[in-house]
């Protein structure tokens, strides 16, 4: 298994460390930063490459020194041992030097750092929002807005499947973006604190609740930049990944024109009486996506961390008690607070699902004008 | 004879077995409860960091599921860094500091027995976590709310454990300095002292500010959660991002509280093995308290994408490349203290010459950290992991073996194996760059740290830092077998032990009497 795996590796390595700049997916993300697709994305590399050099440098000089000493100044070898033990003049060079090269750092660095802190004068802002565990694009100038979850199956997650080429790094609706357009993003989060991150643009923001953080870019490109959530935020820290989807400026107007469309066309009528059926079948739904990551899709949950709904308490008691956690959640544990992330029949779906899968059978069901009600 | 019955009649008014233990007031047996607590300890967090390795061996979920994933993170850092590395160094202060400094005793040796005692206790508590329904706390051992906040039973738990831990790192920070300012002998200045003494009373101090730092903000976590009270609540008024200042208040000294002392141990041994006293001593104990000082205003470059002004950002950066000078001027001593000398390689060594090479390499990937606009891309990454490893385990972990190999033989009487003891090394240091030094590129590519599952083109460096953590895991229990084997007899060792070796402790006999100096030694 493990020789298995390893040989395409040495083989990459001999390669790779031949051909560094080969075009393979390997070589484009591999051993060191990437040179990203930004002005600023570049010279952060830049930046990165001269105090890698700098390191390197010093590096070379004092351990060169130590390895020669090592070597050279040893009992075995007859060494005898000086008794010098202070030098006045080496201590003030080797404090006034390395200052002098901090300084040389400091400068370039903090040019860049002016440049990426300047998000005046943007084009098109869009506000990103963390959730556990997904991220939310709200287009505020074009009135529109989606999710983003991850969707790399289950089934390759559990290792029953083949894993895909972009393996937890792909979602359902990916951010898109026009290239040439200075876009800023406000990142804030609806629970915990997340940060939205990808390399490529050298975009790193923590998301926190209460508060938005400002970033922006300039994509030069068109391309799928990938990242995902670089700070934890609980259980599922790990599956929530971030895709940036670079359009030309006419390709990014069209999909602009289909998600207003689209957002139009799903305005529902609030009076209309569902079926029992139809909410089940919607409720599947909206719970795998929004509940089975916890409450697992068994609805068996997870012993101790989090609740089972199957036969508990809550999905069979009072219905305006399970509706109540589900539109407020519940305070001091990770139960969000559906009522803003759902929509009023998506919420009557999904309690009505609960009160009726996996052998609850409460045999109710609960309206979208009650949802509506009980907001 | 007379002698003799009077000498047994003091022994018999000592309580033996696990009494002895219990009721102790003696600085040497604290300092080797301290120290087998810490093995313990080591032991307990490296299981599971075994864990964790192994669920990353490969992508995908293999072993445990992410929120055990996530309580192993959280649980391997508070074990490793309040269970392992703190304790430790405290029990090199016990042994160490009234031999080198020619006292009897510590000077508040029941405090001592206390500050001990506390510990076990603590850390039943934050291990019991583990077995309670919803498990170990999973947010983080930097506990930020909200998310810490989400944790269940186990809270309060880990609340109490850590304003445990804080206590008794307090009381062991303040016997050190009355004992330092009272007990020294005739003639011990402060600038005779050795560095090992100085590096802890800096320390001290660095303990005694920031720990009440700790304790308060967490809590503050508490009343939060179970009083309603809304100090990191923004919907409340408060405000999460403040959770994170003070936090790192108390953090950034506390990483120092983590490497000072093992630049003291250092310092002690590197002259010893080249047979040619310290460079620059004076210029080692400022540098020392320079670091110290800077560790107060450099919390910030932890917390560089929450947006902060860019004033700040700009402070935070210049602020932390500073750091970069005392430790450097560290580093270039401990280099020409080498310099001509005449050196032998026995373990201690060898331990102290690799902590050298790979703390340095950590100190610069911590200058590369310090550039703001380059942070934000190793920021929360591997890169951030490789970092502090190579800081903490080849810089302060190694430093505490280098220490037991160098003093064993002082406190035993016998000596350890030799030839174990370099295999333990090379092993150590081999494996220990096969785990770590492969988590650099992880964290260029952008592997996010605290993940249980990876995009695939983490894969290979996974492995072999999963190899790597595997074999250094394995090596350690060599550690344990070549202290225990020592503790047990070997080889009679001298008064001086090592030919080069200067100092108080070193003219005690090995091992030394029960209370170190009953007359105060002069020098000179």
């Amino acid at each position: 298994m493990l020789v298995r795996k390893l040989i395409p590796w040495l083989s990459r390595l001999l390669g790779g460390s031949l051909l560094l700049a080969a075009n393979s997916a390997y070589a484009e993300y591999g051993l060191n930063l990437p040179q990203g697709v930004t002005e600023i994305s570049r010279e952060v590399y830049d930046l990165h490459m001269l105090i890698f050099w700098i390191c390197v440098v010093i590096g070379a000089v004092v351990f060169g020194v130590m390895l020669y000493s090592i070597f050279h100044h040893r009992k075995s070898k007859g060494a005898k041992a000086a008794q010098f033990h202070e030098s006045t003049t080496v201590e003030i060079i080797w404090t006034v030097v390395p200052i002098l090269i901090l300084v040389a750092m400091a400068i370039p660095a903090t040019k860049t750092l002016l440049k990426m802190e300047d998000v005046a004068n943007a084009d098109i802002t869009i506000k990103i929002t963390g959730y556990q565990w997904k991220w939310r694009y709200d287009y505020l100038d074009q009135n529109f807005g989606f999710y983003s979850v991850l969707s790399t199956p289950r089934e390759q997650i559990e290792n029953t499947a083949d894993k895909s080429e972009h393996y937890l790094r792909e979602v359902d609706r990916p951010l898109v973006v026009p290239v040439g357009t200075k876009v800023r993003f406000l990142i804030t989060s609806n629970d915990v604190i997340h940060a939205w991150g990808v390399p490529d643009l050298a975009i790193k923001k923590d998301a926190i609740p209460g508060f938005i953080n400002e970033v922006w870019t300039l994509i030069e490109t068109p391309g799928t930049y990938r990242g995902q959530c670089v700070e934890l935020c609980g259980k599922d820290h790990g599956y929530m990944p971030v895709v940036v989807e670079a359009k030309s400026i006419e390709d990014y107007q069209l999909w602009v024109g289909e998600q207003q469309a689209l957002a139009l066309a799903s305005t529902e009528d609030p009076d209309k009486v569902w079926t029992a059926d139809e909410l089940m079948a919607k409720g599947e739904q909206v719970y795998a996506t929004n509940c089975a990551a916890c409450h697992m899709a068994g609805g068996e949950g997870v012993p101790g961390a989090f609740p089972a709904l199957k036969g508990s308490k809550i999905a069979t008691g009072p219905i305006a008690d399970h509706s109540n956690i589900v539109l407020h959640g519940k305070a001091g544990t990770a139960m969000a607070a559906f009522a803003a992330q759902l929509s009023d029949s998506e919420l009557a779906a999904v309690i009505t699902y609960e009160r009726n899968a996996w052998g609850n059978n409460t045999g109710d069901s609960i309206q979208p004008s009650q949802v509506k009600a009980a907001r | 004879m007379s002698t003799a019955t009077t000498h047994d009649a003091h022994h018999e008014h000592q309580p033996s077995g696990i009494m002895r233990w219990l009721t102790t007031t003696n600085h040497k047996d604290i300092g080797t409860l301290y120290l087998l607590f810490s093995l313990l300890m080591f032991f307990i967090g490296g299981a599971m960091a075994m864990i964790i390795r192994a669920e990353l061996f490969q992508p995908g979920l293999q072993m445990v599921n992410p929120d055990f994933f996530n309580q192993m993170t959280t649980m391997h850092a508070l074990v490793m860094i309040f269970g392992a590395v703190m304790p430790a160094f405290v029990g090199l202060a016990n042994w160490l500091v009234p031999m080198m400094i020619g006292a009897p005793d510590m000077a508040l040796p029941r405090m001592n027995n206390w500050s001990f005692w506390i510990l076990p206790f603590a850390f039943l508590m934050l291990l019991a976590t583990l077995f309670m329904p919803g498990g170990a706390p999973a947010g983080g051992w930097t506990l930020y709310p909200p998310l810490s906040l989400q944790t269940g039973m186990a809270f309060p738990f880990l609340i109490f454990a850590i304003h445990m831990m804080g206590m008794s790192s307090i009381m062991g920070a303040i016997n050190v300095v009355v004992t330092i300012f009272n007990m020294r002998a005739p003639g011990m200045t402060f600038m005779k002292m050795p560095l090992f003494v100085w590096t802890w009373l800096i320390t001290a101090y660095l303990l005694i500010a920031t720990m009440p730092v700790l304790a308060g903000s967490v809590t503050m976590l508490l009343t939060d959660k179970f009083f309603n009270t809304s100090f990191f609540n923004a919907a409340g008024g408060g405000d999460p991002v403040m959770f994170q200042h003070i936090f790192w208040f108390f953090g950034h000294p506390e990483v120092y509280i983590l490497i000072l002392p093992a630049f003291g141990i250092v310092s002690q041994i590197i002259p010893t093995f080249a047979r040619k006293p310290l460079f620059g001593y004076s210029s080692m104990v400022y540098a020392t308290a320079s670091i110290a000082f800077l560790s107060f205003i450099v919390w910030g470059h932890h917390m560089f994408t929450v947006g902060m002004p860019i004033k700040g950002e700009l402070f935070y950066m210049y602020a932390t490349m500073l750091i970069a000078v005392p430790t450097g001027v560290k580093v270039f001593n401990w280099v020409s203290t080498m310099w001509k000398g005449s050196m032998t390689f026995e373990t201690p060594m060898l331990f102290a010459v690799a902590f050298v090479f790979l703390f340095t390499i950590g100190g610069f990937s911590g200058l590369m950290l310090a550039i703001t606009p380059v942070d934000f891309q190793y920021q929360e990454t591997y890169f951030v992991v490789a970092h502090f490893h190579y800081v903490l385990v080849t810089g302060a972990i190694f430093a505490i073996m280098a220490a037991v190999y160098y003093w064993i033989p002082k406190w035993t009487g016998n000596m350890y194996d030799e030839k174990l003891g370099k295999l333990h090394f090379w092993i150590s240091c081999i494996s220990v760059n096969v785990l770590f030094f492969p988590q650099h590129f992880l964290g260029l590519a952008g592997m996010p740290r605290r993940i249980p599952d990876y995009a695939v083109q983490f894969t290979e460096f996974n492995m072999i830092s999963s190899i790597g953590g595997f074999v250094f895991g394995l090596s350690q229990l060599m550690f344990a077998y070549i202290v225990f084997k020592t503790i047990r007899g070997g080889a009679k060792a001298t008064d001086q032990v090592w030919e080069g070796a200067h100092g108080l402790e070193w003219t005690l006999p090995s091992p030394p009497p029960y209370h170190s100096f009953t007359t105060a030694p002069e020098v000179k």
